[in-house]
């Protein structure tokens, strides 16, 4: 049976989190042809942070893998999709995970401007954004700010930033936690002018 | 018609043995039956007269002799709806049993009808709960099998099971009870685990093949390795463990393998290293299909100390054919397989994770390659290069290597354009994409026109031609109309009910169907339902088909081993409808308790369920369904 739902304000919007091969703003009917995920498939049910944050936080993987025993409960988007076994899909994740260790933990550097010294951070010991954000924020004593999409960290004059393995700098936030940790080299705090800038791109 | 068919039917179902003798046929007992001379009259038995052997007798004798060579299946089934005569001959010389859908049938109905079988094979659960659509614990025991097998084939040498739950009792009977079992090969099962592996390894002393295939194997400390015979020559020829994930006894596959000089096919799993690879091959030349485990070194060991000579092991294996494996591949040592690259038919990369560049090192080499699976870490340059060197590819199935909707994407219709082009005696393709265009797959419907299996997955749901907007409608269509030996199907992308007129239209042998996020209304599965003559297997997901869809089918059901849908637009009154339509039909809906709970949040669900499945059988509902299905009626 299929049921339509809504959600309101705290949408998971998909079409933002989407990577393209492509200019943002292209690929305009793509975006129009695509429905939402909980038209057609009730149990694409996402589950919202507790924290008013927007922060995405959803784990596109399949609930019922094995190797997410261990782990809080999955955010599923869409159970069996794409249809890959899960023996086959666990095996990746696992190959990524030991690949991305370098020993044990999977520690990146984190520069503040302005700071004199560099700290590392493991980001296999947090879950989600909120809970990073949090660790930096004690660590270095100050505030980052609310993360919104629209507008990056808003209400500071801090915002966060990554290298990725492209070595291009991105804004931290915008694509799923589970991609992110894969993704992330380094953190940097950055401050001032800067940070403001980032937000409006 | 002849008299005789009165009579056959006080025959007893196993003939007694001919007796040409009048004066034994005299004095028998009243069993015997009448004799009908050429003239058609039935004569009373006279000892002094001749007694020819009766003509149905003599007729049956003949056919069995003719028909035990059948082997094709369908042609036996043809076969046994000749006559009754030919159903009983047929039943007594079939020796291999297949059971596509283990509720069709009881074991002791298919027992009592074959009597003569020595190997079966059994079918489980629909395909679709490999991807968790379904709760487990639904069904597809073993159990009740192996215990009428038991009592009607003490002979039985091989058995094949597919998605069906195995337990370690089950392979303890197999192996207690089965003097002359010789093989075993279980695909997609569940269910076991290694001390189940170990009766078998100890008790099994004729065994040939024991093959475990994706099949998820329960870890425990038992070292089943360790129980094959510790002495002797082995008959072992096939062993494939690549799916068990817990580390073996390594010393003691050593010494197998030594002793096992009839062995021809070894797929180590991922906790052999290619130091302990190296060491197998060097005792086992003669292999012919090879899986290499990990193929990257052990723990703890550092490249470059005193590494053996991988390059030498391959070169010896004179008649490798088929090499998978690979699983946690140092792209290094991918060198050490060129010498065997020129004779392989066969070659799974499926599990490693390689760039274009490195691919090229070896598919260059592969001209004779017929079997390609690989991942898509290879991009369409890979891709391209496969198309350029092997030009005798039947088989290509590319999986992706981060499976979501919103991943990366390295290969698209840039990489199926090229396939299309090199590849023309293409016979069956699986492609994990995020981008296609109707342009390439109708490129590839005209210059492969022997596809048989035809399975495209744009990751991203609804995903139109990436690059004029349209619906892939006209891709799918292609491929239907010009393909005139397609047997499977699988669609994806934004689909309209235009793809399914197309595939009602053409698609006059499509067997299997696979159909998810697709269609705008009933009309799409009527298309379906009422052109596709052959379907067997019809599994659809997330689309918006309703109960009038499901009413179009009525006529075909029974001649289908099985429909599912779930998360269609069908409801519980829809369903019970067929249900009383078709008594022989079962219909089971099953709720995913999992994904209820997760929506019940939302709002309030009454009466709703999940999944449709339903199926033929001639036993009616199933005593072992759980409490999360309901059969209707």
């Amino acid at each position: 049976m299929e049921r339509s739902v809504s959600y309101g304000g705290n949408d998971l919007n998909l079409e933002a989190t989407e990577l393209r091969l492509g200019l943002p703003g292209s690929d305009e009917h793509e975006k129009q042809s695509c429905p939402s995920v909980r038209t057609s498939n009730k149990r694409a049910s996402p589950e919202v942070a507790e924290e008013s944050s927007s922060l995405s936080n959803s784990n596109v993987s399949d609930a019922r893998n094995g190797d997410q025993d261990s782990a809080p409960p999955a955010k599923v988007l869409v159970v069996g999709w794409p249809p890959i076994r899960s023996y086959r899909r666990n095996s990746f994740q696992q190959k990524k995970t030991e690949a991305d260790d370098a020993g044990a933990g999977m520690y990146v550097k984190v520069s503040m401007d302005g700071a004199p010294y560099l700290r590392k951070v493991d980001l296999e010991v947090y879950k989600s954004y909120p809970e990073l954000l949090k660790a930096l924020e004690n660590m270095f004593k100050l505030t980052i700010g609310e993360y919104s999409e629209r507008e990056g960290y808003n209400g500071s004059e801090f915002a966060l930033t990554y290298e990725d393995k492209d070595g291009d700098w991105m804004l931290v936030g915008d694509v799923p936690w589970d991609m992110f940790i894969f993704t992330c080299k380094r953190l940097r705090i950055m401050k001032g002018s800067e940070a403001r800038g980032l937000g409006c791109l | 018609m002849r008299e005789e068919r009165t009579e056959m039917s006080k025959d007893d179902d196993r003939s007694p043995p001919l007796d040409l003798r009048g004066a034994d046929i005299a004095e028998s007992s009243s069993k015997t039956r009448n004799c009908v001379t050429g003239s058609g009259h039935v004569t009373g038995l006279n000892p002094t007269e001749f007694q020819a052997p009766y003509p149905d007798q003599v007729l049956e004798n003949v056919l069995e002799n003719v028909l035990q060579f059948l082997t094709s299946r369908r042609d036996r089934n043809a076969a046994s709806l000749v006559c009754k005569s030919w159903c009983r001959v047929e039943a007594l010389t079939r020796s291999e049993l297949f059971i596509g859908n283990c509720y069709s049938v009881s074991p002791k109905r298919a027992t009592a009808r074959f009597s003569r079988v020595r190997a079966v094979a059994i079918k489980g659960r629909p395909r679709f709960a490999d991807f968790n659509l379904m709760p487990p614990e639904w069904g597809a025991h073993f159990a009740p099998w192996v215990a009428a097998l038991g009592s009607a084939y003490p002979w039985l040498e091989k058995v094949y099971l597919k998605r069906m739950s195995v337990t370690d009792e089950d392979l303890k009977y197999l192996a207690e009870n089965f003097p002359s079992f010789k093989e075993l090969v279980l695909v997609c099962c569940d269910g076991f685990g290694t001390r189940g592996l170990a009766v078998i390894a100890k008790k099994c002393r004729q065994l040939r093949v024991l093959d475990l295939i994706e099949s998820e194997v329960a870890e425990s400390d038992m070292d089943w390795i360790g129980e094959f015979p510790e002495s002797g020559i082995t008959c072992l020829e096939s062993l494939i463990f690549d799916c068990v994930e817990s580390p073996i006894n390594f010393e003691a596959l050593e010494r197998l393998v030594i002793r096992s000089p009839s062995l021809k096919k070894l797929r180590l799993n991922r906790f052999v290293s290619i130091g302990q690879l190296y060491r197998l091959m060097v005792r086992a030349p003669q292999l012919t299909h090879l899986g290499t485990g990990s193929f990257s070194l052990a723990e703890g060991v550092a490249h470059g100390d005193q590494e053996p000579d991988y390059e030498s092991a391959f070169a010896a294996c004179k008649s490798l054919v088929c090499l998978s494996g690979f699983r946690e591949i140092t792209p290094d040592y991918l060198s050490a397989i060129y010498a065997v690259c020129a004779n392989l038919t066969s070659l799974n990369l499926s599990y490693a994770n390689i760039n274009a560049e490195q691919l090229k090192t070896v598919i260059v080499h592969c001209h004779k390659l017929q079997t390609f699976w690989v991942l898509d870490s290879i991009c369409d340059e890979g891709l391209q290069a496969a198309a350029a060197t092997c030009k005798d590819l039947r088989e290509l199935r590319v999986f992706p290597i981060d499976a979501r909707e919103d991943s990366e994407g390295p290969v698209s219709e840039v990489g199926l354009q090229a396939i299309s082009e090199g590849c023309r005696k293409l016979q069956s393709i699986l492609y994990f994409c995020q981008h296609m265009t109707n342009a390439a797959v109708i490129a590839m419907s005209n210059n492969c026109p022997d596809l048989e299996v035809f399975r495209l997955c744009i990751m991203g749901r609804h995903r139109p031609d990436h690059v004029t907007g349209e619906p892939m409608d006209e891709g799918f269509g292609a491929i239907v109309k010009n393909c005139k030996k397609l047997t499977r199907l699988a669609v994806s992308g934004l689909l309209t009910d235009q793809a399914f007129s197309y595939i009602g239209r053409y698609g006059k042998l499509v067997r299997t169907l696979s159909v998810a996020f697709a269609g705008n209304s009933d009309l799409g599965l009527k298309y379906v339902l009422e052109g596709c003559p052959r379907l067997q297997k019809l599994e659809i997901r997330d689309s918006p088909f309703g109960d009038a869809a499901l009413r179009s089918g009525l006529h075909h059901y029974y001649n289908m081993r099985f429909l599912w849908m779930s998360s269609c637009r069908l409801s519980p009154p829809g369903c019970r409808e067929i249900a009383r339509a078709l008594p022989r039909l079962v219909v089971e809906v099953i709720r995913d308790e999992v994904g209820m709970i997760r929506a019940e949040c939302e709002e309030h669900i009454d009466d709703a369920f999940d999944i449709l499945y339903m199926y033929r059988s001639l036993e009616g509902p199933r005593d072992d369904a759980p409490s999360f299905v309901t059969i209707l009626h």
